[in-house]
């Protein structure tokens, strides 16, 4: 078992679901309902994960939480780098933010949420940020389709804009 | 006519992408968050009804100096906000009350392409994302890829991707000191720098075939060799290059003009700035030395004898001294690198990953095989995630690649230093004067293809 596992099982039992270790990077699968009092920890001394350097997600639509949420973090004093990973819950995706323990996650957290609609509780500016405000649908899903963006000013495309404005099926 | 928030005729003016998003959010039961009422704020609006919202505002104001704020719209197409770069500003006179950057502008589903292609060709979408710094794109994602295969690079390729990263290192800082000159008003700075980034240009084309956008690092190495006239060119660049810094700086260093705009402007305690994930020389200026180079190196960055340019004030002057020096850092390494020059191949000789010579296609079956199955198939890379860092001119650049044990990626991430940085131009700037803003933006460098990739 890591040290940082220990220390996070000292205050919060129960928050470390899993340990992986793979090609030298460790992965703590933290539990949802705990993320945010884990954060406040690992931010905090004796770990001092001050700088979190990204927030992202993937997606396993065979998963039955789908979304998995990875989050890099780095210890300047240390030199050492952790990742936390939760799953976000395939109906009504949501977690807790953690911008109020890392102010960077609040663009990162946006960025989440437009392409991979992963809603983040009490996040203070969850909006739309890459994609236009009024675009349907969050692209980086798997079963978004790729390819098939609507065509501007298609009247100046030669045969009318239909053809070119529809949008192919999935 | 000013329209009165909420008011039938609201819905009538209000742009349409505004008007979506708070239909949207009413059917959501929540209110519109900051940056969507800004963005609806300004769309809701044209000048003239901007004008006479703010001339009533005036009208009522009870005491001398009182006055609303004014809304005004920078960008995202402005000669002086470094890009397609949309800020959102609230002004009471001269001083910035509020100010929202609105991107997105610029966004291309990179990350998406990517998921549609196999791993080599992924390279080719990558290097796209932050333009002026491709090859650290490419590196960071060639980083992770080759963690995930457990794939060795021989250390041949590791000095050639260190020496061309360097350059491209030199080559982004000099478009940042170019252009930040304009949005500043020094003109002549921007054609010294353009002269050197130029010949850096060259050898970038003599080595990779394109001047920008290269894809030159693959997984396991570079795509070719270096050609035999390189050195002599490096070397040609090298010998000039600390004379023609010495020239920027003269032009700028002690020029009142230059000192009077960057001096104590945009400054937060190193804390606030790695609280806002602030990486790059923007942070180092404050004072942290924290460079992925020296705290994780990669690449065999250890083996090389250089400085981490630290600032104390953490203003704009500061940032700007940091790149100035840290490109005399970078001719360092590179004179290091050519002059240790390992000899040995370029890439891994792994069959199932890498392309075969091309001079064995004509002779050998088996190579013909390997480079017919690996073009149009691509490689498989085990299952699994990897997160890869490098330093880029702007900061610390990532790269995260999910396999699922197939041909194509899974997902790939790009943490992009532009983006993150961009975040911190709001508690930089609140309270400070527009023009400070300009120069704020300028000395963090963002590269808007990066922020909105």
């Amino acid at each position: 078992m890591s040290e940082a596992r220990d220390l996070i099982e000292a205050t919060t039992p129960g928050a470390v679901l899993e340990e992986i270790e793979e090609r030298g990077e460790l992965t703590l699968v933290v539990e949802k309902e705990q993320l945010l009092s884990v954060a406040r920890f690992l931010q905090g001394p004796p770990l001092s994960f001050v700088l979190l350097s990204d927030v992202t997600c993937a997606d396993y639509p065979d998963h039955p939480d789908r979304f998995r949420l990875a989050y890099q973090l780095t210890s300047i004093e240390s030199g050492t780098f952790l990742r936390l990973r939760v799953w976000a819950g395939a109906q009504n995706p949501e977690v807790s933010s953690v911008t109020p323990v890392w102010k960077t996650a609040n663009w990162l957290e946006r960025e989440v949420y437009d392409l991979f609609g992963v809603r983040f509780t009490d996040h203070p500016d969850l909006c739309r940020i890459l994609m236009p405000l009024d675009w349907e649908g969050h692209p980086l899903r798997r079963d978004y389709p790729i390819g098939g963006e609507e065509v501007e000013f298609s009247h100046h495309v030669l045969g009318g804009g239909d053809a070119m404005t529809r949008r192919p099926e999935a | 006519m000013a329209t009165v928030p909420g008011s039938p005729d609201q819905a009538a003016t209000i742009a349409e992408e505004a008007r979506t998003a708070s239909e949207a959010a009413t059917r959501e039961q929540r209110e519109l968050t900051p940056t969507e009422r800004a963005i609806a704020g300004v769309e809701a609006s044209t000048p003239k009804e901007a004008l006479t919202r703010t001339l009533a505002a005036e009208a009522s104001a009870q005491g001398p100096g009182e006055r609303g704020p004014m809304v005004i719209n920078l960008g995202p197409q402005h000669p002086s906000t470094h890009g397609v770069l949309r800020l959102i500003t609230e002004l009471d006179g001269e001083v910035v009350r509020d100010v929202h950057p609105v991107i997105g502008y610029l966004h291309t589903g990179i990350e998406k392409q990517c998921e549609n292609k196999t791993y080599w060709q992924a390279v080719t979408c990558v290097t796209r994302c932050d333009y002026l710094a491709p090859f650290f794109n490419i590196h960071a994602y060639n980083l992770a890829v080759e963690k995930l295969l457990g794939l060795e690079v021989p250390p041949r390729a590791e000095y050639i991707r260190v020496m061309m990263c360097e350059l491209n290192r030199i080559s982004s800082h000099l478009v940042w000191l170019g252009t930040s000159g304009l949005e500043l008003g020094a003109m002549s700075v921007f054609f010294y720098a353009y002269r050197e980034r130029e010949q850096v240009l060259d050898l970038f084309e003599m080595v990779a075939g394109d001047r920008m956008n290269t894809r030159y690092f693959w997984p396991g190495g570079c795509a070719e060799d270096l050609p035999p006239e390189f050195e002599r060119e490096l070397r040609r660049l090298l010998d000039v290059l600390p004379s023609r810094i010495d020239e920027y700086e003269g032009l700028l260093s002690a020029n009142p003009i230059w000192l009077e705009r960057t001096k104590g402007v945009g400054v937060l305690p190193p804390d606030e700035l790695i609280n806002l994930g602030v990486t790059g020389p923007s942070l180092r200026a404050a004072g942290v030395d924290l460079d992925r180079r020296k705290l994780a190196p990669y690449s065999g960055y250890e083996h090389f004898d250089f400085q981490i340019p630290v600032g104390a004030n953490g203003d704009s002057y500061d940032r700007y001294l940091m790149r100035i020096r840290e490109m005399r850092e970078s001719a360092r390494i590179l004179g290091q690198a050519i002059d240790g020059l390992p000899e040995g191949r370029h890439i891994a000789d792994d069959r199932k990953v890498v392309l075969p010579p091309r001079e064995e296609l004509a002779t050998s079956m088996e190579a013909l095989i390997h480079h017919f199955k690996l073009v149009t198939e691509g490689f498989t890379v085990p299952e699994g995630e990897a997160y890869c860092a490098v330093e880029s001119p702007r900061g610390e650049l990532g790269c995260y690649v999910v396999s699922d044990g197939s041909p194509k990626p899974m997902r790939v991430h790009v943490r992009d230093p532009s983006f993150v940085n961009l975040q911190a131009v709001r508690p930089l700037t609140v309270g400070t004067y527009l023009a400070d803003l300009i120069v704020t933006v300028g000395m963090l460098d963002p590269v808007m293809g990066g922020v909105d990739r």
